[in-house]
């Protein structure tokens, strides 16, 4: 992957530019810039306009959606460096990618295009790469969320197919999705070893999901049934008891975009900053500062620790470039990102005092009651795809080479 | 790991090097117990002179490498992981005064002897226990310097003072109307109280050249504070692999495996920081001053955290001056209050940032 950086001649690189620039203003209208449907990644094509749809089209079609992955799959099979330069004309006409936030890109994808068969890549990836289809996560259950491989939902083995029953919570876009991957146990004599990841059609019969209303009033997640649902055997990624070697390789492309790649931290920065709005409802003193002294010094702590995170995002992205390899660094990335974004929630509705509590209607700033609801989602970013304990055990374990307890 | 060209990292590298097996925390505990006049390591500093690291900083033709603060850091940070006691950090922060502000002549004075490590110099800025450069008592008149510095550091050697006036600094070399009187502080550095009675002075840069240098040798110490940070953190990590109570390594024990992974987190955040706040200063980018507070506060609350924590996860081993952590603690709190604490730098940034 490195060596396609170091290869490409600086020239042919231009030249991709070019080709990049041409490709873009035929098919990225300027009026679709800022118009980013992102949602309609994880609740589907419904509300797309004509103009998003065909611009999804496109995008899809010329495999510029993943812009690395292989061409023989339907991606773009661009080198690094070519993704460098597509990313870049991309932004430079503020052109985003439809398909960017789908589970199918930023983790399932990814670890079919490692695990799976000749077979089952040809069939779920080109309809990853152009947003066809829809993919859930089935991990966590009621029983089994930190310690996920306890899992219980149970694939029965009847020759050709798998019988499964069980239930799975947490599944982000249950409602919304066409497929599911899934860890399941085949094997009750054993915990990790007993577990495998099957791809599950979400209409088939003896499936039902059920949204689950979370304290800030949005439903993303479902809880999902299964009764009785047949799975054929060809739907299996890798071998009976590989699941968690697979699942566990997923959920590292989930740390890795939850941990905020740069749009995070950019969005953290973006909106009225905090100074602004302390002022406002706080007020100065006679030299211009925030007037209470103490919640100045807690929102510049905040910012610092804010700086410092972007630092180490850059830091990281910088060092992955010149191929020092993945850096330690990374680990920490999920951990730090939500403390700041759960610190930065805090701090907005402390600020404002009791107009930043509005829940909904009259009498509060559209941003607040936005913010209001993000404070409450936010608190999950620390317990979801591993929560900040399971991480700190992570980096204790993986990183420091500390001892397993118990 | 900062990204660095192949030649910084070779410096790096060579810095590492010499540092485990020259300069290993042994060789500081030989020169605390010796307690030589001038409080430094005399052949430690011979050595790093002879390997060109006194010239980092000075251009090439005045006998340097001119290769600027990320490549000064990344040795400095060698040398902070095992305490290695030498002027360079403050021969440093003086030579960057001198190449930012000096005339050709005083350049072509100082900087060819400061390269081979014959002129030991240093910042002489403080006049009271805390960092305040706002408040100048030092005065100048007719060509003559007269104030009181405190803690000045390698104040007990330097042969080349940058001397903070109300207008400015000023270049004081020689003993005339210089009176230095050691101060024995825990961390057995050279910090002395310099008096200046009518000492010969020149003029040295303008007057905006205070808070460049100030920010340059902040950065500096933000250098030396992670090494001691990275080496204090790994020695207390492997202690809780290899200590056994309950009949299991410390390092199984959830509680002490987190309160590592909070120090490790911390760590990453100072690393950026600091290696952040250098880039600034070789990119001469207009965010220097935000981005040297935003590393001596990160700085400051980190090692603070990790030489603490190192004491207390070694217990009773970790009270006695036979183990090196009382070291890294002593020496944590000088830096952590040289040139501004993590609340000052926190306040500057502030102010800069609009709060």
């Amino acid at each position: 992957m490195a060596t396609a950086e170091i290869d490409a001649p600086v020239n042919a690189l231009d030249a991709f530019r070019a080709q990049a620039r041409e490709w873009l203003a035929e098919h990225f209208k300027p009026e679709l810039k800022g118009k980013d449907n992102s949602m309609s990644a994880v609740e589907g094509p419904n509300n797309d306009t004509p103009e998003q749809a065909a611009w999804k089209k496109a995008i899809g079609d010329k495999g510029w959606s993943v812009p690395t992955w292989p061409a023989e799959y339907g991606g773009g099979g661009l080198g690094k460096a070519e993704a460098r330069v597509l990313q870049e004309e991309m932004a430079r006409v503020g052109a985003w990618n439809p398909m960017g936030g789908s589970m199918g890109v930023m983790m399932f994808g990814p670890t079919l295009l490692e695990y799976g068969s000749e077979e089952q890549k040809r069939e779920h990836i080109p309809p990853i790469v152009r947003g066809e289809i829809r993919w859930c996560q089935g991990y966590s259950e009621p029983g089994a969320g930190s310690d996920l491989a306890s899992l219980q939902m149970f694939a029965e083995d009847h020759g050709d197919h798998y019988v499964v029953n069980g239930q799975k919570t947490w599944t982000s876009g249950g409602q919304w999705a066409d497929k599911c991957f899934a860890l399941v146990r085949t094997d009750k004599s054993k915990k990790h070893e007993g577990i495998t990841f099957l791809l599950i059609d979400m209409d088939s019969p003896g499936v039902e999901t059920k949204p689950i209303q979370l304290i800030s009033g949005s439903s993303p997640f479902c809880e999902t049934f299964f009764t009785d649902v047949k799975v054929p055997k060809a739907n299996r990624v890798g071998a009976e008891g590989q699941g968690w070697t697979i699942g566990k390789r997923l959920l590292q492309h989930e740390r890795n975009s939850l941990g905020g790649g740069g749009s995070s931290a950019a969005r953290l920065f973006a909106g009225t900053p905090l100074s602004v709005l302390a002022k406002k409802y706080v007020g100065e003193d006679s030299e211009g500062r925030i007037a209470d002294a103490e919640l100045r010094t807690r929102i510049v702590k905040h910012e610092m620790d804010l700086r410092a995170f972007a630092l180490t995002l850059r830091r990281v992205q910088n060092e992955a470039k010149s191929n020092q390899g993945p850096s330690a660094a990374t680990s920490i990335m999920k951990n730090v990102g939500a403390r700041i974004m759960q610190e930065r929630s805090e701090l907005l509705i402390e600020i404002r005092g009791m107009a930043g509590l509005g829940w909904e209607g009259e009498g509060f700033d559209e941003d607040a009651l936005k913010d209001t609801r993000h404070w409450l989602f936010g608190k999950a970013v620390s317990i979801y795809g591993g929560s900040t304990e399971i991480q700190n055990n992570v980096i204790a374990k993986r990183i420091l080479g500390m001892l397993d307890h118990q | 790991m900062a990204v660095l060209t192949e030649e910084q990292t070779m410096l790096r590298d060579m810095a590492r090097e010499w540092a485990d097996n020259e300069s290993p925390v042994t060789a500081f505990r030989k020169m605390r117990d010796a307690a030589p006049a001038a409080l430094f390591d005399a052949a430690a500093w011979q050595a790093q002179a002879e390997m060109g690291w006194a010239g980092i900083l000075v251009p090439e033709a005045h006998g340097g490498v001119e290769m600027g603060f990320v490549t000064l850091g990344a040795v400095i940070e060698q040398l902070g992981r095992t305490l290695t006691a030498t002027p360079l950090a403050a021969t440093a922060a003086a030579t960057s005064a001198i190449v930012l502000g000096g005339s050709d002549a005083q350049k072509a004075e100082w900087l060819p002897k400061i390269a081979t490590g014959e002129v030991i110099a240093t910042l002489a800025i403080d006049e009271g226990p805390r960092f305040d450069p706002a408040k100048m008592g030092t005065v100048t008149s007719g060509g003559k310097i007269s104030g009181t510095k405190e803690f000045v550091a390698e104040g007990d050697s330097a042969q080349l003072f940058i001397v903070a006036a109300a207008d400015g600094l000023y270049l004081v070399s020689g003993d005339e109307g210089v009176t230095r009187s050691t101060r024995h502080m825990a961390d057995s550095r050279s910090h002395a109280q310099v008096i200046f009675e009518g000492a010969p002075a020149e003029k040295l840069g303008d007057a905006d050249l205070l808070g460049k240098v100030t920010d340059r040798a902040t950065a500096a110490a933000c250098a030396e504070m992670l090494g001691m940070a990275e080496a204090a953190f790994a020695q207390t990590n492997d202690y809780l692999k290899t200590r056994v109570q309950f009949g299991q390594p410390l390092a199984s024990f959830q509680a002490l495996q987190h309160r590592m992974a909070k120090m490790f987190t911390e760590l990453e955040l100072m690393r950026s920081a600091v290696e952040g706040a250098l880039e600034a200063i070789d990119g001469g980018r207009p965010d220097v001053p935000a981005s040297v507070s935003l590393a001596k506060a990160v700085a400051g609350d980190t090692l603070r955290l990790v030489s603490s924590e190192m004491v207390q996860l070694h217990g009773g081993i970790g009270m006695t001056d036979e183990h090196d952590a009382g070291f890294y603690l002593k020496r944590a709190r000088v830096l952590e209050t040289q040139w501004g604490n993590a609340a000052w730098h926190r306040e500057r940034f502030a102010r800069l940032a609009g709060y």
